[in-house]
C-alpha cells in the first residue's frame, strides 16, 4: 500500500501540470476571442494556394 | 421617386462589385461595376496589391464610401490625442487597438489582417471580429497615426474614435481572473473529492492505516488553501463589505459557511478526530463561481454604459493665430474661435459667428426639425451641423456644457435603484434569520441535554448542510440562463436584477421617434419626373428646414444641387423659388392646387408643380415598426401604456389608433421633462419600462425601473440603460416581458426543492450525526438537480413561447 504515497504524489503533480497550462492558456488570451482564430486558419490556407489564381481572375 | 425606380429596373443585375449597392450611376473599371469613385478606387487599390481574395472569399464585402475632406484626421498627430490613444509605443514602434463598426464579414478579416500589404509601415494587424477591433501594431517613424486611420477610412473601415478613448483608458475585464478562479477550485475540487473516495466507502483496510488517512487529509488540506484563500476570495471581500454597512447581502451566509467547513475541518484534520468536509467546502465554491460566470456572462460587445462622451467628436478645428490647428474638445477653453464642419457636432456651448447655419437637435431634444440660427445666437453642444463649415466662439468648457450638466444630474438617481427591491435578497434574509435560529436552539438543546461537544457539532453541522448554495445557484442559473435566451432573440440586458425588474411592471412609456417609427418612405406618385425635375424639386427642398422638405432631400442624397432664386416659404402651405429660369413650387395641396383633396389619408403629401403645370406629389409616411398594432393591442391588456415624445403632435391621428387615448399622448418633451414625468408617474407608485431611442430619452431610461434602448445596429448607437433591445425583435416585447415573469416562477419552485435538501440535510446536521459521507452526497445532489431544473425548465418554456 505505500506505493500509493508515490502514486498519489505522482497524479498530483501531473494534474498541476495541466491546471498550470489552463491558467497559461486563460492568461496569454486564448478564451478572448474563440470567433477570429477559427476564420484566421482559413485564409492561411487560401493565400497561398490562391496566389496564382488571384493573379489571373483579375486580370 | 420614380425616375430612379425605372433605371434601377434596366440595371438591376449590376450590383457594385465592392459594395453591393445598386445605383443608377455606376462606374465602369477592368469589366464590373461599382456605384461610386470611392468603390473602384478600393478595388484599384486591393487588385493592385493582389489582394482580390477579398472579394472571392464573400460577395460583394465591401461598404460604401463617404467622401470626407482631408485632413479629417489630422487631429491624430497631436502628441496628447496620440499618446492618449497608444496602448503602446517606443521608439520605433507602436500599437493601437481600433473600434471598426463597419466591420462585417471574413473578408473584412482578412483585408485588415493583410494591411501591412497595403502599407509597409504596417507591421500586423489582428482582428478580433467579436469586438470588432483590430490591433495594428506599426512603425512609429514611417507612418503617422493619421495616415494609418486614413488608409483604414478609404478601404472602408473607418474606425470609430470618440472622446471616451481619451479619457480614459480601457480597464480589462477580470473575466480572465473568474475563467482562473474557476480553474483552480475545479481542479482542487475534483482532486479532494478522489482522495475523499476512501472515506465515503470505507474502502478495504483503510482505517487501519493511519498513515494512509493523515497522508489524504494533509493533501485535503493543502489542496483547499488555494480554494479559500483564492477562488473564494470574492465571496469573503463582498461578505464583509456588507456586513460592515449593516446588512446582510447575499455572499455573507457563503462566506460564514465556507469559513466555518473550512475551521472544523482543520480542527478535525489537525486534531485526527476526522477528515472535514473540504470536499463540500470546495465544491460549494466551484458551483457557485460557476454560476456567477454564467450569471454575468455579458455582452462584451455592447456597452450599456455609454454617455455623451461616447458621442462627441475628439478633436475639434480651432483656429489661433490665423492658423487651423486640431485640438483636443478636452482642451477647449472659452473664447476659442472653432469651425465646425457639415454633419459634425458641436462640442461646447458656443455663440455662432458665421452669418447662419441650421442645427439638427434630435440628438439632444428628440425634435427632428432643425433650427435656423444666426450670427450672435447661442448652440448648444450636442447640435449637428448641417450647413457648410462654419465658425463659433466657444462659451463654456465641454464639461460643463448644457447636455454634459442634463448628463450629470442623472447619474445621482441611477445609483439608489436596484438591489434593494432584489427578491432573492428577501428570501435569504429570512432564509439567514431561520438558519441562526434553528443552529441556536440545536446548541441549546444539546447543551441542556449536558452534551456541549454535540452541540458545537451541531451548530456547525447547520451552517455547513444549509449554506444556502441551492437557494442561490437556482437564481443565478434561472438567470442566466434566461440572459442567453433574451439575448439569442435580440434583447441584451444588462444584468440579472433588470430581468426582475421587468416582472413587476405596470406601466410602458414608449418614444415615438426611432422607437416605434422606423424611418420614413418617400415616393412619388404622379408624372414621371426627368432627371432635371427631380433636381429641381430635391434642390428647392433643399432650402427648406420644413422636416418633410428634409425628408425629401435626404432620400435624394446622390442628387447633385441646383442654385434657387427667389426662394420663398409660405409658412403652413409651402415653398416657391426659381430654377434655370422655371418657377418651381411645393408644398400642400391647397397651396399647389387650389382645391383640399382626401383628408382620410395618414401619410403626408407635398405637391409639385413646375412652371404651373402640376407634376403630382411625394408621398410621406413615418414607418411604424413592424407589429407595432398587435403588441400594443396586447401590452394594453396588461398594462397602462403612454407615449411621451420630443416631436410635434402632427401624427396624433395614426398615434391614437395605436394608443386610444389621446390623454396618454405627450408631446413637445424636452429631455428634463421626459425625466420628470417618468419620476412623477414613480411617485403615484407605478412602476415604469422606458422605452427609447435617442440620447434625448436617456435621462428617462435612467430614471425608469427598467430602461430599454430600442437599437437598429446594437453596435452603434444606444444612450446608457439597462436592456438594448434590437429594433428586428420589437414585436416580441411582449413575450420577453411573459417570460422573465415565468422565470420568477421556475425561481420560487426550485427555491422550494432545495429547502427540501435543506430540510433533509438539516435534520441530519441538529442531531449531530451529519457525516462527511452525507455532507458530500447531499451537496453535490442538490447543486445538480437544481442547476439541471432551472436550466432546463427555462429553456423549455422559452421553446414553448416561441423564443
Amino acid at each position: 500500500m505505500s506505493v500509493l504515497f508515490i502514486l498519489i504524489g505522482a497524479s498530483i503533480i501531473v494534474a498541476l501540470g495541466f491546471l498550470i497550462a489552463f491558467i497559461w492558456s486563460v492568461r496569454s488570451g486564448q478564451y478572448e476571442d474563440d470567433y477570429t482564430p477559427a476564420v484566421r486558419i482559413l485564409f492561411e490556407n487560401e493565400m497561398e494556394s490562391n496566389k496564382n489564381k488571384d493573379t489571373i481572375t483579375n486580370k | 421617386m420614380k425616375y430612379a425606380e425605372s433605371t434601377k429596373g434596366v440595371l438591376d443585375k449590376t450590383k457594385c462589385y465592392h459594395c453591393g449597392e445598386t445605383n443608377y450611376r455606376l462606374v465602369r473599371f477592368d469589366n464590373k461595376d461599382f456605384c461610386c469613385e470611392g468603390c473602384k478606387l478600393v478595388y484599384e487599390l486591393l487588385s493592385e496589391n493582389n489582394l482580390c481574395t477579398y472579394y472571392s472569399l464573400n460577395q460583394t464585402p465591401g461598404n460604401t464610401q463617404k467622401s470626407a475632406y482631408s485632413g479629417k484626421y489630422f487631429y491624430l498627430d497631436n502628441a496628447d490625442i496620440k499618446n492618449a490613444l497608444l496602448s503602446f509605443s517606443d521608439e520605433t514602434q507602436a500599437r493601437i487597438t481600433f473600434y471598426i463598426p463597419k466591420m462585417h464579414c471574413s473578408s473584412c478579416i482578412w483585408l485588415l489582417e493583410n494591411l501591412h500589404k497595403l502599407n509597409t509601415g504596417v507591421i500586423s494587424a489582428r482582428v478580433n471580429f467579436l469586438k470588432k477591433e483590430v490591433v495594428i501594431t506599426f512603425l512609429n517613424k514611417e507612418l503617422k497615426l493619421s495616415s494609418l486611420v486614413e488608409l483604414l477610412a478609404d478601404i472602408g473601415y473607418e474606425p470609430l474614435i470618440n472622446l471616451n478613448d481619451l479619457e480614459n483608458k480601457k480597464v480589462l475585464p477580470n473575466n480572465k481572473q473568474r475563467i482562473i478562479k474557476i480553474g483552480v477550485a475545479g481542479f482542487c475540487f475534483g482532486n479532494i473529492m478522489m482522495m475523499s473516495f476512501p472515506e465515503y466507502f470505507s474502502v478495504g483496510n483503510f482505517y487501519d492505516r493511519a498513515d494512509l488517512k493523515t497522508f489524504f487529509g494533509v493533501l485535503n488540506l493543502f489542496l483547499s488553501i488555494p480554494v479559500f484563500f483564492y477562488s473564494a476570495s470574492e465571496f469573503f471581500i463582498s461578505a464583509f463589505k456588507s456586513i460592515r454597512n449593516k446588512y446582510l447581502n447575499i455572499d455573507a451566509p457563503i462566506a460564514i459557511s465556507i469559513l466555518v467547513i473550512f475551521i472544523r475541518s482543520l480542527y478535525e484534520i489537525i486534531s485526527g478526530t476526522g477528515v472535514g468536509y473540504l470536499d463540500s467546502m470546495t465544491g460549494i465554491v466551484f458551483f457557485m463561481l460557476i454560476g456567477r460566470y454564467f450569471q454575468d456572462k455579458t455582452y462584451e460587445t455592447l456597452s450599456f454604459e455609454r454617455d455623451y462622451k461616447s458621442y462627441f467628436p475628439v478633436a475639434v478645428t480651432v483656429i489661433k493665430d490665423k492658423k487651423e490647428i486640431s485640438l483636443p474638445v478636452t482642451k477647449l477653453k472659452r473664447g476659442d474661435r472653432i469651425i465646425i464642419r457639415n454633419s459634425e457636432i458641436v462640442p461646447a456651448d458656443s455663440i455662432l459667428v458665421s452669418e447662419s447655419t441650421h442645427i439638427d437637435y434630435s440628438f439632444v431634444t428628440g425634435e427632428s426639425k432643425p433650427v435656423k440660427k444666426y450670427a450672435g445666437e447661442l448652440i448648444y453642444a450636442g447640435g449637428k451641423q448641417l450647413d457648410g463649415a462654419i465658425q463659433l466662439d466657444t462659451e463654456k468648457e465641454v464639461s460643463q456644457s448644457y447636455l454634459t450638466g442634463l448628463w450629470n444630474n442623472d447619474k445621482e438617481s441611477n445609483t439608489k435603484k436596484k438591489e434593494s427591491q432584489n427578491f432573492v435578497l428577501k428570501i435569504n434574509k429570512y432564509f439567514v434569520f431561520s438558519l441562526l435560529i434553528v443552529a441556536l436552539s440545536a446548541l441549546l438543546f444539546w447543551v441542556f441535554m449536558g452534551d456541549s461537544s454535540r452541540g458545537l457539532n451541531a451548530v456547525t453541522s447547520v451552517l455547513i448542510i444549509a449554506c444556502p448554495c441551492a437557494l442561490l445557484l437556482s437564481a443565478t442559473f434561472t438567470n442566466g440562463n434566461m440572459l442567453r435566451i433574451f439575448g439569442r432573440n435580440k434583447f441584451y440586458i444588462k444584468n440579472a436584477a433588470v430581468i426582475e425588474s421587468l416582472t413587476n411592471i405596470d406601466t410602458i412609456v414608449f418614444d415615438k421617434t426611432g422607437t416605434i417609427t422606423h424611418g420614413s418612405s418617400v415616393k412619388f406618385v404622379g408624372k414621371e419626373l426627368s432627371e432635371e425635375e427631380i433636381r429641381m424639386a430635391v434642390s428647392l427642398a433643399f432650402n427648406s428646414s420644413h422636416p418633410l422638405s428634409r425628408k425629401i432631400y435626404e432620400n435624394n442624397p446622390e442628387v447633385k444641387k441646383l442654385t434657387v432664386a427667389d426662394f420663398k416659404e409660405i409658412k403652413g402651405q409651402g415653398i416657391k423659388g426659381v430654377i434655370n429660369n422655371k418657377s418651381v413650387m411645393m408644398g400642400s395641396a391647397h397651396f399647389i392646387t387650389g382645391h383640399n383633396t382626401d383628408k382620410g389619408s395618414t401619410s403626408s403629401k407635398v405637391f409639385l408643380s413646375i412652371e404651373n403645370v402640376i407634376y403630382g406629389f411625394y408621398s410621406i409616411d413615418s414607418f411604424y415598426r413592424k407589429g407595432i398594432l398587435p403588441i400594443t393591442n396586447e401590452l394594453k391588456k396588461e398594462y397602462d401604456i403612454q407615449l411621451l415624445s420630443g416631436d410635434n403632435n402632427a401624427e396624433t391621428e395614426t398615434l391614437k389608433q395605436i394608443f386610444d387615448n389621446e390623454s396618454d399622448l405627450h408631446f413637445n418633451q424636452q429631455p428634463e421633462e421626459k425625466l420628470q414625468f417618468i419620476k412623477s408617474l414613480q411617485n403615484k407608485g407605478h412602476k415604469v419600462i422606458m422605452i427609447g431611442d435617442g440620447l434625448n430619452d436617456a435621462g428617462a431610461l435612467m430614471q425608469s425601473d427598467a430602461g430599454i434602448a430600442v437599437s437598429d445596429d446594437t453596435n452603434n448607437f444606444s444612450p446608457s440603460c439597462d436592456a438594448i433591445l434590437d429594433g428586428s425583435s420589437f414585436e416580441k416585447l411582449k413575450l420577453f416581458l411573459d417570460f422573465a415573469k415565468s422565470g420568477k416562477k421556475i425561481i420560487v419552485a426550485s427555491f422550494i426543492l432545495s429547502l427540501i435538501y435543506n430540510v433533509i440535510g438539516l435534520s441530519f446536521a441538529v442531531q449531530g450525526t451529519l457525516s462527511p459521507v452525507i455532507a458530500a452526497i447531499l451537496m453535490p445532489i442538490s447543486s445538480i438537480s437544481i442547476v439541471l431544473l432551472t436550466t432546463i425548465s427555462s429553456s423549455l418554456i422559452a421553446k414553448s413561447k416561441g423564443l
